[in-house]
């Protein structure tokens, strides 16, 4: 699978998502300049059309980065706790500051990923066996624990409708002011890039990396804090968004290899590209009503996700 | 040290004391006609739906010879779910409310009964890694809750939000109408399995033992099974997914009985089932105020003592 060939997808995609929605817009009025369909277009399209591309990118990317530090497949936010964790924060950041801004919440969001990230880590140290499923069924298990704290805090509250409409992933509500949050993700996704050797290195173990001159828990951390700031962005503006850093990298891994350096670009391209592709079908199948974006991701990444773990088995 | 049967005892002394509670506490002679006739249903449903999960996970775990395994764990419940979501997707709800609400279930139960067949003969044909299955349980899960999800916005895209609350696991809106199929169904499986439960003592000793000891053993697996998807298919339309439960509940059993026996065994686990249910109930009920439905405590501990079984588990290999 070559780098351009998804990038051509990308920009075919990116088009068809611009010109489809209840309120018609043609590629001839937006031509002749006409007022009303470019307002369209500025305001709810190309927004949309950024914010997947960016959620796809970062989602895909953390996905990447977790799976090389802790060398395993099947890990990624949604199996490691992370998303979890970030929802939880959100709920806090509701009941106790419910007057701060986004970019607080998103803050407070982000320590709770963190937090999360972390245990999780912490929890795979105390695993001896670490056989390839064991390690995402810990991280599953645990991401159900934390949200059976948030839905017991939401219910105290009278939350559970506010909070499974927010983090329910759907981008329908995605309009210009509403999304800008996500490009916090890009710098990240920059320093990803940078890091990319480091990671790679990180993953063979902490004696591995330490004797190769690494400060392995710096770079461990560094990647956490990338995934946990990209998590929570994209929770917050979003939600959640199932098993897309899972699927991903494995689908570029099995055609390229894994080598994080070259790896990075066709796995984010890859990304956006199957996020755009679930919403333009999530948006066409109901037509004019929407398909949230969770449940087709959810729908097909775990069938690939069984695919992927039957192909492991074999 | 206490034998089997006065544990037994232990445990029945028990349950009908929190049932008592249940259906007394708060009575007085304005009330008490009103009272009853709401509560008497819904113990019997409680009831219900803790021996039946606790039923199914100990045959499970039987035939598929684990200890963490079980069927709402390997996604069965939500393959339910999913059925009957489909069933109405397929026929309509206008037709469905014509066909009447057993329709649905009946037609559920039988695909249900296939479905569990094919599935256990795809996973455990082989002798695959248990925490494979493990893996592949959730991951089948949760694909086939947004399906259901999905199908219910392609039903009714908006009232998606309606739905989707009423996912969460509450004593409180149970499906009265299966009680008195779900009674007649309990019992039916519960006089089949104990025509055989000899043999399922013997099946705990694993395929070959079993065959060289004279069970027939993939027919009786079989049956088992249906039992198991009937059994699934009961209490989760009566109350909707409640995952770690069974889990729960059969390792509370194994440690408090310590006995191989089934005879011993089911109607110990059977009861320690419905003891959790009934006592989180009244806990919920007079404690939490009805703030908390009790399905989300249940999957917190059941949770954190999963974890803690595949650390345990992961260490011995």
């Amino acid at each position: 699978m070559k780098g351009h060939y998804l990038l051509i997808a990308l920009i075919v995609l990116s088009l068809i998502s611009l010109f489809i929605g209840v309120k018609e817009v043609s590629i001839k009025g937006v031509i002749n300049l006409e007022y009303d369909e470019l307002r369209i277009l500025l305001l709810s399209r190309i927004p949309r059309l950024l914010s997947i591309i960016v959620a796809g990118m970062g989602i895909s990317i953390s996905g990447l980065i977790m799976q090389s530090i802790t060398q395993n497949k099947f890990v990624s936010p949604t199996t490691a706790g992370t998303i979890d964790s970030a929802k939880l924060g959100i709920l806090v950041s509701l009941i106790a500051y419910s007057n701060s801004s986004t970019i607080i919440k998103m803050l407070i969001s982000f320590v709770f990923a963190l937090g999360g990230s972390f245990l999780f880590l912490g929890i795979l140290k105390k695993v001896k066996h670490r056989g390839a499923v064991i390690i995402p069924l810990v991280g599953i298990m645990l991401g159900s624990v934390v949200d059976s704290i948030t839905t017991f805090f939401a219910y105290r509250n009278d939350m559970i409708q506010n909070i499974t409409a927010w983090l329910q992933g759907d981008f329908s509500m995605i309009i210009k002011g509403r999304y800008e949050l996500l490009y916090v993700t890009i710098p990240f996704v920059i320093l990803a890039f940078l890091y990319a050797n480091r990671f790679t290195l990180a993953g063979m173990g902490e004696d591995i990396s330490t004797n190769l001159g690494l400060n392995y828990n710096r770079i461990v951390g560094i990647g956490l804090v990338i995934v946990s700031i990209i998590s929570a962005s994209v929770v917050i503006t979003v939600g959640r968004i199932p098993f897309l850093g899972l699927i991903i990298p494995n689908i570029i891994s099995i055609y390229r290899g894994d080598n994080l350096n070259t790896n990075i670009v066709p796995t984010i391209l890859m990304g956006s590209s199957f996020l755009l592709f679930c919403d333009i079908l999530g948006r066409l199948i109901i037509y004019p009503y929407e398909i949230p974006i969770s449940l087709t991701v959810g729908v097909l990444g775990s069938i690939i996700f069984l695919y992927l773990l039957f192909r492991g088995n074999r | 040290m206490m034998n089997v049967k006065s544990k037994l005892y232990i445990l029945l002394i028990a349950f009908i004391v929190l049932v008592m509670l249940f259906l007394i506490i708060g009575l007085n002679s304005y009330n008490w006609k009103y009272a009853l006739s709401r509560r008497i249903p819904k113990i019997m449903a409680i009831i219900l739906i803790g021996s039946s999960i606790s039923f199914s996970s100990t045959l499970f775990q039987t035939i598929t010879n684990n200890r963490i395994l079980t069927p709402s764990v390997l996604g069965l419940d939500s393959l339910y779910m999913f059925i009957q979501t489909f069933i109405v997707f397929v026929f309509g709800s206008m037709k469905m409310a014509y066909l009447g609400k057993n329709f649905n279930f009946l037609v559920s139960v039988i695909l249900m009964v296939l479905f569990s067949v094919i599935i256990f003969l795809m996973l455990f044909k082989k002798k695959n890694n248990i925490f494979f299955l493990l893996l592949f349980g959730m991951v089948f899960g949760t694909l086939f809750q947004s399906l259901t999800s999905f199908m219910q916005v392609l039903i009714d895209p908006n009232e998606f939000l309606v739905i989707q609350n009423r996912s969460f696991v509450s004593f409180n809106n149970i499906n009265m109408d299966l009680l008195w199929i779900a009674i007649i169904g309990v019992f039916l499986t519960a006089i089949y399995i104990f025509r055989h439960i000899g043999s399922l003592d013997v099946m705990s000793l694993g395929r070959d033992n079993a065959i060289s000891l004279g069970v027939n053993y993939d027919v009786q697996v079989k049956r088992v099974l249906i039992v198991v998807a009937v059994l699934v298919s009961i209490s989760t339309a009566l109350v909707g997914p409640i995952t770690f439960l069974g889990l729960l509940v059969i390792n509370i059993s194994r440690e408090f009985i310590k006995t191989y026996k089934h005879k011993y065994l089911i109607p110990g686990s059977m009861l320690i089932g419905s003891i959790i249910l009934v006592g989180g109930q009244l806990i919920a009920e007079r404690i939490m105020k009805f703030e908390t439905p009790i399905g989300v405590v249940i999957n917190f501990l059941g949770g954190i003592y999963f974890i803690y079984l595949i650390l345990r588990e992961g260490k011995a290999i």
